[in-house]
């Protein structure tokens, strides 16, 4: 049966291995830093807050003047420990929000991979198959090569909408009646990715300057990485896998097939809609701020199926934490290797022949 | 989710108030945890299940009609019926899987439709005709899935779903299977776990599509066993069994679905008849009761319409009569398929509690010699076991021969006591022979008998059982004409004995619903030189036939 500490042993163990793949990431680039110096300027970065006080503030929406409170915290540092400032500078604001990011990202998409594939019960399944990702690209893509048709400015956020509404518009489709069978889902999100592939070909190809941002941007990179960036993806990933964790046993349940489920006391489509919201929302959030990072979602979930089970219970952490893992290790690859590429090439170039080694060697062929 | 576990809360509350007792299967020491909601939901008081005017369509395709039904607590229902007679749906909607147009299912009193699946879940378990099981869970976890409607989320599990999975596995035998990943056990093993999971469940009623339908003999019944004994210790059961054989043998009562509809309700024998069958398979089938089990059980035979058409016992206005030599399962089955066909028939000598005596009086009993149509009734000619054949049992036997148009030696046995028998049998020019064992391990009753028999074998015509009727209406016609040499005219009759081996593979002219020969070990209780080292399943071989032959 379920052993809880199995997961909480896994856990703790692609935790510590998560911060030494970060120590050691920041201590690779331009300017080698040993990792202990990192480690300390990481420490110097930790701020608490010591106080919060309220100013008030306004926000427009359509024209209307919205009042709202703003809460403003006071912080303190906890560590002085000595470092070099130059190297401080280094990995507080250049190398640490970036391989943040790409924690946070790894982190997201490898959980929303995990419950993908388990709600669709198909190894095929990557955390944009009912077209999360082209949406966010069509949104991110709009916003970079005709601005002035975006009514938010930044490309994040135009990615992040154009997600959702993608996500929505598939499981609109797809319901019929209070149900929405997984195999329709699945056929509605490749058709509107397919039409969101084409529109997105027609604005690259009417892009003219802004062509080589918008095709860099689709390959994923998490190049300029900001603090902000992560503010915004990080809280929705573990707020977004925070719950989907609470679901874990339908999530093993709902693999028994949707009939055998609803006996066993699933509400069925209620869980489907929330897995599928959630793992969308996380999904769009990673890829609003990195772009279309592939295979991760896909792979980092297979590999830990062969090394943990197919038990969701310990399936879907141990997935995020190596996903995190993975993709700051691969980053690492993409921005201090001899040329600077994006991560998206990156992860499919280390992914693919390591999951095909464990194809041969194990014989992946299912969940 | 806040709404949900308020559902939840309101769930376990309605259950604790219908909550009447413990079964027997309660562990002693669990009382003092009924305080806690979810060990309060445990009942395994069997539940009752009423199906009131279900009705449910596939689009434009009517699936259940009107379906009404009230199963007692505590009972083991069998769903019968043909293949999209609607046995699969009727469950499905008991279940609370489909919603159907009209109607209601309430389980212990609960509207199935009506609470949430977790709700419904704590009363009714499942077990699918087939469950997809293409991961590899340990099979215990598969088992602790049927906790989960007992669960609350973020609680690990409680002693109490540890006992209840560890119980089911023990009761299904798959405790040593547990480790086990579940895409890696047999089929057999997996139903077993499968209705572990089901009994993990701990639910009042317990539903099962095709429990049997993809296992061997030996699973099916183990399977049956299983249900049977859970049934026994207070659940009640509903099972969708397309065996006959097996809904007689273990259910209380059979539900017979045909169209969409409740044709019959009622303990297997009056369920299981002719008739019924007739109506709800459009089969032609005998039912007689298995002398194993003491069960019915149900032989479908080839079409007596399509019989008639090639010439058959009921294309004239009168049938032909037959009378049937012969004693034990070689000779109740020339008698079923000869009267299926809408021969008279005549049978004997017999002693009472023969296989051959048995479906006789089943015909009979099916069929009351005052109706006209289909009129099945056998005439029998009983005699007392081991005693010599009475002048009246002789007369009576002569007459019948002699009203006879033709007369079939089935496997007749050679005693002592009624080698009379063969006395009359001087008067049948060209019997009808069907045998599965060689004469030597019949006879009993010296050279004399055999030379006698083989007089008449080599007057008549050999057939195997599944050619039975191609030989009798050859020889109907041969006899008509009298000089017409049935032995190489029709191609249907088994001229050669010596290639009997085949009649086996042949045999599947006939299909029957039952396990082949289950009546074997027992027929042969009157015959008592015999019985001992007979074995029907055998063919005759050429080897064998030689040596008789000497």
């Amino acid at each position: 049966m379920y052993q809880p500490g199995r997961t909480a042993s896994w856990s703790a163990g692609l935790l510590v291995l998560l911060v030494a793949v970060v120590l050691v990431s920041a201590a690779l680039g331009p300017v080698r830093i040993d990792p202990v110096t990192v480690a300390m300027a990481a420490l110097n970065a930790v701020v608490v807050p010591i106080g919060v006080s309220v100013t008030s503030s306004s926000v427009t929406v359509l024209g209307i003047a919205i009042p709202v409170l703003v809460p403003a915290f006071e912080y303190t540092t906890v560590f002085a420990f000595d470092v070099d400032g130059s190297h401080q500078l280094i990995v507080e604001t250049i190398r640490m929000p970036r391989i943040a990011l790409a924690a946070t990202v790894g982190f997201s998409l490898a959980a929303a991979g995990t419950v993908m594939q388990g709600f669709f019960r198909n190894p095929l399944a990557d955390p944009s198959i009912i077209g999360v990702s082209s949406g966010a690209a069509a949104g991110a893509v709009a916003a970079i090569a005709f601005p002035m048709l975006v009514p938010f400015g930044s490309i994040h956020l135009s990615a992040f909408v154009g997600a959702l509404v993608t996500a929505f518009l598939v499981y609109a489709i797809a319901t019929e009646g209070g149900r929405t069978p997984v195999a329709t889902l699945l056929l509605a999100g490749v058709a509107i990715q397919a039409f969101l592939g084409a529109l997105i070909s027609y604005m690259l190809v009417h892009s003219g300057d802004d062509l080589r941002q918008a095709v860099v941007w689709m390959m994923g990179h998490l190049n300029n990485t900001t603090w902000s960036d992560v503010g915004f993806a990080l809280p929705v990933a573990l707020l977004g896998v925070g719950v989907l964790g609470a679901y874990v046993r339908e999530l093993n349940v709902l693999l028994l097939g949707e009939e055998d489920a609803h006996h066993l006391g699933v509400d069925v489509e209620r869980t489907k809609i929330l897995l599928l919201a959630l793992a969308s929302i996380v999904t769009a959030a990673g890829v609003a701020v990195a772009g279309v990072i592939g295979f991760v979602g896909l792979v980092v979930p297979h590999i830990m199926r062969l090394i943990v089970g197919p038990d969701h219970r310990i399936l879907l952490l141990t997935s995020a934490l190596a996903g995190a893992s993975f993709l700051v290790a691969t980053d690492t690859i993409a921005r201090a290797g001899p040329a600077e590429v994006p991560v998206g090439i990156v992860t499919a170039f280390v992914g693919v022949p390591f999951f095909l080694f464990l194809l041969v060697r194990r014989e992946v062929h299912s969940l | 989710m806040s709404n949900h576990t308020d559902r939840d809360q309101t769930d376990a509350d309605q259950s604790s108030r219908d909550q009447v007792g413990w079964g027997d299967t309660e562990p002693a020491g669990a009382h003092e945890e009924t305080a806690h909601h979810e060990e309060a939901t445990r009942h395994l008081e069997p539940a009752p299940i009423t199906v009131t005017d279900l009705s449910l369509s596939f689009g434009d395709l009517r699936v259940l009609e009107d379906a009404s039904l009230s199963i007692e607590p505590g009972e083991f229902v069998g769903f019968v019926g043909p293949n999209g007679a609607g046995k699969t749906t009727l469950l499905r909607a008991i279940s609370g899987a489909i919603t159907p147009d009209s109607g209601t299912v309430t389980i212990d009193d609960t509207d199935v439709h009506a609470v949430s699946s977790r709700a419904s879940s704590r009363l009714v378990a499942v077990v699918p005709q087939d469950t997809s099981l293409s991961f590899s869970f340990p099979v215990r976890d598969v088992v602790e899935m049927g906790r989960h409607p007992h669960r609350s989320r973020f609680a690990a599990p409680t002693h109490e779903d540890r006992d209840a999975v560890e119980r089911a596995l023990e009761r299904t035998r798959t405790t040593e299977l547990a480790e086990r990943p579940i895409d890696e056990v047999s089929g057999g093993q997996r139903q077993r776990v499968v209705l572990a999971r089901a009994i993990a469940q701990e639910t009042p009623a317990l539903l099962l599509d095709e429990p049997t339908a993809s296992l061997d003999v030996n699973h099916q019944i183990e399977t049956l066993e299983l249900v049977r004994e859970l049934v026994d210790s207070g659940r009640t059961a509903v099972a969708a069994i397309h065996d006959l054989d097996l809904a007689a043998r273990y259910c209380d009562r059979l539900v017979l679905l045909a169209d969409g509809a409740v044709h019959d309700v009622g303990t297997p024998d009056e369920v299981l008849t002719a008739d019924a069958l007739a109506e709800a398979f459009d089969a032609n089938a005998t039912v007689t009761t298995n002398p194993v089990t003491g069960t019915e059980t149900v032989t479908a035979l080839p079409d007596a319409a399509a019989v008639s058409d090639t010439g058959g016992g009921q294309s004239g206005d009168s049938a032909a009569r037959i009378h049937v030599l012969g004693t034990g399962t070689t000779a109740a089955s020339a008698v079923a398929r000869l009267a299926t066909a809408g021969y008279e028939v005549s049978v004997g000598p017999v002693t009472p509690g023969d296989a051959a005596a048995e479906t006789a009086a089943r015909l009979s009993e099916e069929s009351p010699p005052e109706s006209d149509d289909s009129n099945r009734a056998v005439e029998t000619v009983t005699v007392e076991p081991f005693a010599p054949l009475s002048a009246d049992d002789r007369a009576e036997l002569e007459s019948h021969i002699r009203q006879a148009d033709s007369t079939v030696f089935a496997d007749l046995t050679l005693t002592a006591g009624n080698q009379l028998v063969l006395d009359p049998l001087e008067s049948v020019e060209q019997p009808i022979l069907v045998e599965t064992t060689p004469l030597a391990e019949r006879n009993g009753a010296g050279a004399a008998a055999r030379e006698r028999y083989e007089a008449c074998r080599e007057r008549g015509v050999e057939v195997g059982l599944a050619d039975l009727l191609d030989g009798v209406e050859g020889v109907l016609s041969g006899s008509g004409v009298g000089t017409v040499e049935v032995n190489s005219s029709s191609p249907a009759v088994e001229v050669d004995g010596a290639d009997g081996a085949d009649r086996a593979d042949r045999a599947d002219g006939v299909d029957r619903l039952n396990g082949a020969d289950k009546a074997d070990e027992a027929d042969g209780a009157d015959e008592a030189n015999e019985a001992d080292d007979r074995d029907d399943a055998v063919p005759e071989s050429p080897m064998s036939r030689d040596a008789s032959d000497d």
